[in-house]
């Protein structure tokens, strides 16, 4: 079934890490398996934030062994870093195999992005100015406990709460998708593709890349192929509507932008408040009401209905 | 039944009520039961087991804190002790509040409902100010729901009967399955409305959706607005004068009449090209087809 949720502050900061942990809790009843965050802070200009894992959560649970095998990648991943001449200003671990890597980099970090992914069992969540891409089995406050999110400063965020229907339970299936190698972007999907393969060999063909086997991750990647020919956030939503088929609303955020897209059927939910200072939508009312008790007016976007929101 | 009171059904078990009613050997749970109205008794519109009510006694729920199960069974002991008008306060879109209310019942919800409200009810008559989220009223038999704001998709799936009133705009799919009763929508409805309609009336004052009424077998829909396209075997139809009487009676009575009448209204019914009555079994249709 699955539950997304988006909301985007115009023009100011706010608390964005425990409204999107509030939201995706009220949706947990449509996807207990895994919780992910996109969130958006003040871009650092010059400044790269890249989250990664180095590891899966049974990985972890393979033995002593393991230890060593995740200290070796970890420390590869470092040295690919100083090879592309990127300066770690900070390092956190929020998990033994999840890190967050503050970098001052001034080369093609398309380049770096794609030597670091060589490495075997390292996958990079998000790389970007402004985006921290979260994911990992549990609830929303588990995940955002863990992540150290409740503090977050941020614009704009995305969220996803995952029931496993077409891949595996695990980190690599869960969302958001990061839309690389493009900085910023990251997707979020509720539905089904149908057409997954065929566009999945398309992309390929063109050289994009796949780390997993969950139809949702075809939209980030069409995305970021859109993205990297010119097209618009909004042109690219809008030909998606005709080009993906399948059942599917999804959500995509980018540096300074928050858009939307529902199927032409309609099949998925999507309720939508929206105000002057703050739009938010999920898949259900509840959502919303969880960081806005108070009685608003709310609308659902009807079929093939594409939007764009500004930060 | 005729030799059983409703004061005696209303005393016994589930299980001794079966058996009284004559209804089955089966056993059944929860809400199940088949009732069978003798057509000798005096007329009656409430269950037998249903609790006597009073519409000027009035209980107000706040629902911080309570969970859809909790909230639902205060709705039942509140009718039990013979509340006629119950109001529920702060819902904040939560799911399947007042499904199954088999009763006369004043239900007023100051707030907006999530998925499945008010579903499978069989009498009360339903106020909600705030919006209604996917599947609203579905399967509802009989009473009246007006809901202020906007609805979500699959708004009256299925409803054999009552009046569902959104006053606002509504989703996509309104009236899937329709079996009886009238849909009334003030604003536009979405995609494929009235999808395999069967039975019943829906009034939509703004714009539809592609692919109206797509294999209705029966029924009638009348939109006020423009139609982005009708589905298979969907039809345009004459509106005749008692279309524009029964229009504008039931538009008077939810204060949902347009500015310029019910003239413009178009009407839509099924072309039944699609189908036929023979009701044959699947097995006898291939001695034939």
């Amino acid at each position: 079934m699955c539950g997304i949720a988006g909301l985007i502050h115009k023009g100011k900061s706010s608390n964005v890490g425990s409204e999107m942990t509030a939201m995706l809790q009220a949706l947990k009843h449509r996807g207990p398996d895994s919780t992910g965050f996109a969130v958006y802070g003040e871009p650092t200009e010059g400044d790269y934030i890249m989250r990664i894992k180095c590891a899966e959560r049974e990985d972890m649970e393979s033995g002593r062994g393991f230890t060593e095998v995740l200290a070796k990648r970890i420390s590869d991943v470092e040295a690919i870093l100083k090879e592309h001449k990127a300066n770690v200003k900070a390092k956190e671990e929020a998990t033994a195999y999840a890190l967050r890597y503050l970098l001052s980099h001034d080369g093609d970090t398309e380049d770096m992005a794609r030597h670091i992914e060589e490495l075997e069992g390292v996958e990079i969540l998000s790389l970007g100015n402004g985006l921290e891409l979260i994911k990992d089995l549990g609830d929303a406050t588990v995940v955002s406990e863990t992540y150290g999110l409740g503090d977050f400063q941020g614009t704009h965020s995305i969220g996803h709460t995952r029931m496993a229907t077409e891949s595996d339970v695990d980190i690599r299936s869960a969302h958001p998708y990061w839309a690389f190698p493009y900085n910023d972007v990251s997707v979020v999907h509720n539905g089904q593709i149908t057409n997954y393969w065929i566009k999945r060999r398309q992309m390929e063909q063109k050289g994009h890349r796949f780390m997993s086997n969950c139809d949702s991750e075809l939209l980030a990647v069409y995305t970021a192929d859109n993205l990297a020919n010119g097209v618009s956030l909004e042109e690219s939503l809008t030909r998606s509507i005709q080009e993906i088929d399948g059942v599917f609303t999804y959500l995509v955020a980018t540096k300074d932008q928050l858009g939307m897209a529902k199927d032409s059927m309609a099949a998925k939910p999507l309720v939508l408040f929206e105000s002057d200072d703050l739009i938010a939508m999920a898949s259900e009312e509840v959502a919303i009401r969880a960081i806005l008790p108070q009685e608003i007016d709310t609308t659902d976007p009807y079929d093939e209905e594409v939007r764009v929101w500004q930060a | 039944m005729a030799g059983v009171t409703d004061s005696e059904l209303k005393a016994m078990t589930q299980e001794e009520r079966v058996d009284a009613l004559g209804l089955t050997t089966e056993q059944l749970f929860g809400r199940s039961l088949l009732i069978e109205f003798n057509p000798d008794e005096e007329e009656r519109y409430t269950y037998p087991w249903a609790p006597d009510i009073f519409y000027n006694k009035r209980v107000e729920i706040d629902t911080d804190e309570l969970s859809t199960t909790e909230l639902n069974n205060k709705i039942r002991s509140a009718m039990a002790e013979g509340n006629g008008t119950i109001v529920i306060k702060n819902p904040r879109g939560m799911h399947s509040v007042g499904v199954g209310i088999l009763n006369r019942l004043t239900l007023e919800v100051e707030g907006s409902l999530g998925y499945f409200a008010v579903g499978l009810i069989d009498g009360p008559n339903v106020r909600i100010k705030g919006r209604v989220g996917w599947s609203c009223g579905e399967n509802m038999m009989s009473g009246t729901v007006v809901i202020e704001k906007n609805a979500g998709s699959t708004f009256g799936a299925a409803i054999r009967g009552g009046d569902l009133v959104c006053r606002g705009s509504v989703g996509s799919r309104t009236g899937i399955d329709q079996k009886g009763g009238t849909i009334i929508v003030g604003g536009d409805t979405g995609a494929l409305s009235g999808f395999m309609m069967q039975r019943g009336r829906m009034i939509v004052c703004g714009n539809a959706g592609k692919n109206l009424g797509d294999s209705m077998y029966d029924g009638t829909i009348y939109i006020g607005g423009e139609i982005k396209s009708c589905g298979v075997d969907a039809v345009p139809a004459e509106l005749t004068d008692l279309d524009k009487a029964w229009l504008t009676r039931k538009l008077q009575q939810y204060e949902l009449m347009p500015d310029k009448g019910v003239d413009h209204f178009q009407k839509i019914v099924s072309g039944k090209q699609l189908w036929n009555y023979d009701n044959l079994e699947p097995n006898e249709k291939k001695l034939i087809l």
